[in-house]
């Protein structure tokens, strides 16, 4: 297997506006290795929606993708409050978000579901109090 | 795609590589090299916004002449409806028309009332089953282009209907055959008078495996003042003027998607907000809508570059025309609405081609990227332009793919210059 590459985001909490732009950056760095345009889209859905999660939820973290000829893979962490029940918030709908968050259109409660949904390898390790980890994979 | 005509260029005389267009081109397409700026073919996207941006008028629009309709017998003007939003005082489009015969045009068919029939059959459209939401407006030319080259993931989201621009000229040549049987088809010239360059840059390539059916465009600019001087409005003026409110209403953003009478429609316009609105859908980051109104250019197509107004106050213009309109003059009867023609639809979309692609093979690519990701880090990050590159970044990209020297960047250039003194120094010292 050939080297790996891997690019690293600082995910800002204080600024919700500007949320999504890991996503935007890894795309563009995507389009540019040459990758499918389906594979660029699950991979910019699924980053998103961890970085919004994290900016909402966490105050922000830090987000990794490295990328093999054989897969892409995301790593999202975090030191936020950790997810008490996973399977409970791996259900569609279900959401902690506040009002002002949902006001803006956020907090639908789908957010890991869609993660899973367009990733062939979803682990969530979270710890409450210390943080979540994600770990998300699709591969090539 | 690769060989792609395009309708913006550039007076090498004039340009003194000043920077400016470099840092306004919304798809990086230019550099500076040798001190003037050079346009990337495969990159632009015609949208004039160089044009618009240059402080010494080197970027032109390359349009045809009005003298070049003489080589046809039979001569239609097609007038965009942004034209209309032009002139001072201007109660009635029939002067315009009516100028434009006088100019040296035999018939003129208005691209308005096409664009009632566009809007009626997208109103069609939108309830037929088994199609791809939100609906992407295919009127502007600029963000086909742009959606085919850098967000492939929506072609299929494109509305697959011929722009008015296309059904006007369909129209008016069918109109002239059956009033003049005795013309050939080579004998009738149609000739769209253009906001912008993005509608001259269609017409030369079409879109994917459709072939334009406009033969020339003339630029609003370049047309305006002969028009003027041949608007008379003592004239007892024939009366020419066949659409409405919503055609007329296509000149500026949103006019398109109010007159499908959908409320979920979303209507942005500049080409940064384009951008981020195509960013979004892909994203799947919109609420649930059914059609997408997008337009380069700021206000729609009165922001073109080749127009004389400022686009919010001919959007003004056009608001006091539109007043006095039958909502619109072109209709469908129940069965035209049943099933739309196939004229009115395009063959194909156009296959994605991948532009910013570092290389074929997916391991050579990373190697590249990780070496530019390396150089990146010793670049000072400011993104002054002096390289001739847009960013850092671009900079880059640019040397590993070996278009551009390291040495080009100035500020690294001055600390290897430095390193070197100081080098020089030691040893002097030493002596």
């Amino acid at each position: 297997m050939s080297e790996i590459l891997t690019f690293h985001f600082d995910v800002d909490g204080d600024d919700f506006t500007s949320a999504g732009q890991a996503s935007v950056q890894i795309k563009k760095n995507l389009r540019q290795l040459g990758i499918s345009p389906d594979t660029i889209r699950r991979v910019s859905i699924a980053m998103y929606e961890g970085e919004i999660n994290m900016v909402i939820h966490a105050d922000g973290g830090d987000a990794d993708v490295s990328v093999t000829e054989e897969y892409i893979e995301i790593v999202l962490s975090d030191h936020g409050p950790g997810i008490k029940d996973i399977n409970q918030a791996m259900q569609e709908g279900f959401s902690t978000a506040s009002d002002s968050i949902r006001s803006m259109g956020f907090g639908a409660g789908m957010g890991l579901p869609n993660m899973k949904r367009y990733t062939d390898y979803m682990n969530i390790d979270s710890v409450v109090g210390e943080g979540t980890t994600i770990t998300m994979r699709v591969n090539l | 795609m690769n060989n792609y005509e395009h309708s913006v260029n550039l007076d090498v005389s004039k340009c003194i590589g000043c920077t400016t267009c470099l840092r306004h081109c919304p798809t990086q397409a230019i550099r500076i090299k040798n001190g003037h700026a050079v346009i990337n073919e495969k990159r632009c996207i015609d949208c004039g916004e160089c044009i618009k941006v240059c402080p010494k008028k080197a970027k032109k629009a390359v349009c045809n002449k009005l003298s070049e309709m003489s080589e046809f017998k039979w001569k239609i003007a097609l007038p965009a409806p942004t034209l209309y939003g032009q002139f001072e005082n201007l109660d009635d489009v029939d002067y315009v028309l009516n100028g434009l015969l006088k100019i040296g045009f035999d018939d003129v068919f208005e691209v308005s009332a096409a664009a009632e029939y566009v809007t009626a059959y997208s109103r069609a459209y939108l309830k037929s089953a088994n199609i791809k939401k939100p609906v992407i407006s295919s009127a502007c030319p600029v963000v086909l282009r742009l959606i085919c080259l850098r967000f492939p993931s929506l072609t299929d989201n494109i509305l697959p209907m011929l722009p008015p621009m296309e059904v006007a000229a369909m129209m008016a040549r069918e109109k002239a055959k059956s009033e003049h049987p005795e013309l050939k088809d080579e004998e009738i010239g149609v000739c769209f008078i253009s906001p912008c360059p993005g509608k001259a840059s269609y017409v030369k390539n079409g879109f994917g495996s459709y072939k334009s059916k406009v033969d020339k465009v003339i630029s609003i600019s370049d047309i305006y003042f002969e028009l003027i001087s041949a608007m008379d409005h003592n004239d007892n003026i024939e009366s020419i003027s066949h659409s409405g409110m919503i055609g007329i209403g296509w000149a500026s953003s949103g006019g398109e998607a109010t007159s499908l009478f959908n409320e979920a429609y979303l209507a942005a316009d500049g080409i940064e907000n384009v951008n981020r609105v195509l960013d979004q859908i892909e994203n799947d980051n919109i609420p649930p809508l059914e059609f997408i109104e997008l337009n380069a250019c700021t206000g729609g197509c009165v922001g073109g570059v080749l127009t004389m107004q400022n686009p919010f106050i001919a959007k003004a213009k056009l608001k006091t025309l539109r007043r006095y309109l039958p909502v619109s003059q072109n209709f469908l009867t129940k069965e035209q609405q049943e099933s739309i023609p196939e004229e009115f639809f395009f063959d194909e979309i156009p296959t994605y081609y991948p532009i910013s692609r570092l290389s074929e093979s997916m391991s050579e690519s990373m190697k590249m990227m990780s070496q530019i990701q390396k150089l990146r880090k010793q670049l000072p990050g400011i993104d002054c332009g002096a390289c001739g590159a847009p960013t850092c970044q671009a900079f880059a990209e640019d040397v590993i793919k070996g278009v551009a020297s390291e040495y080009d960047c100035v500020l690294k250039h001055r600390q290897i210059l430095k390193e070197y003194l100081e080098l020089k120094d030691d040893s002097s010292d030493s002596l």
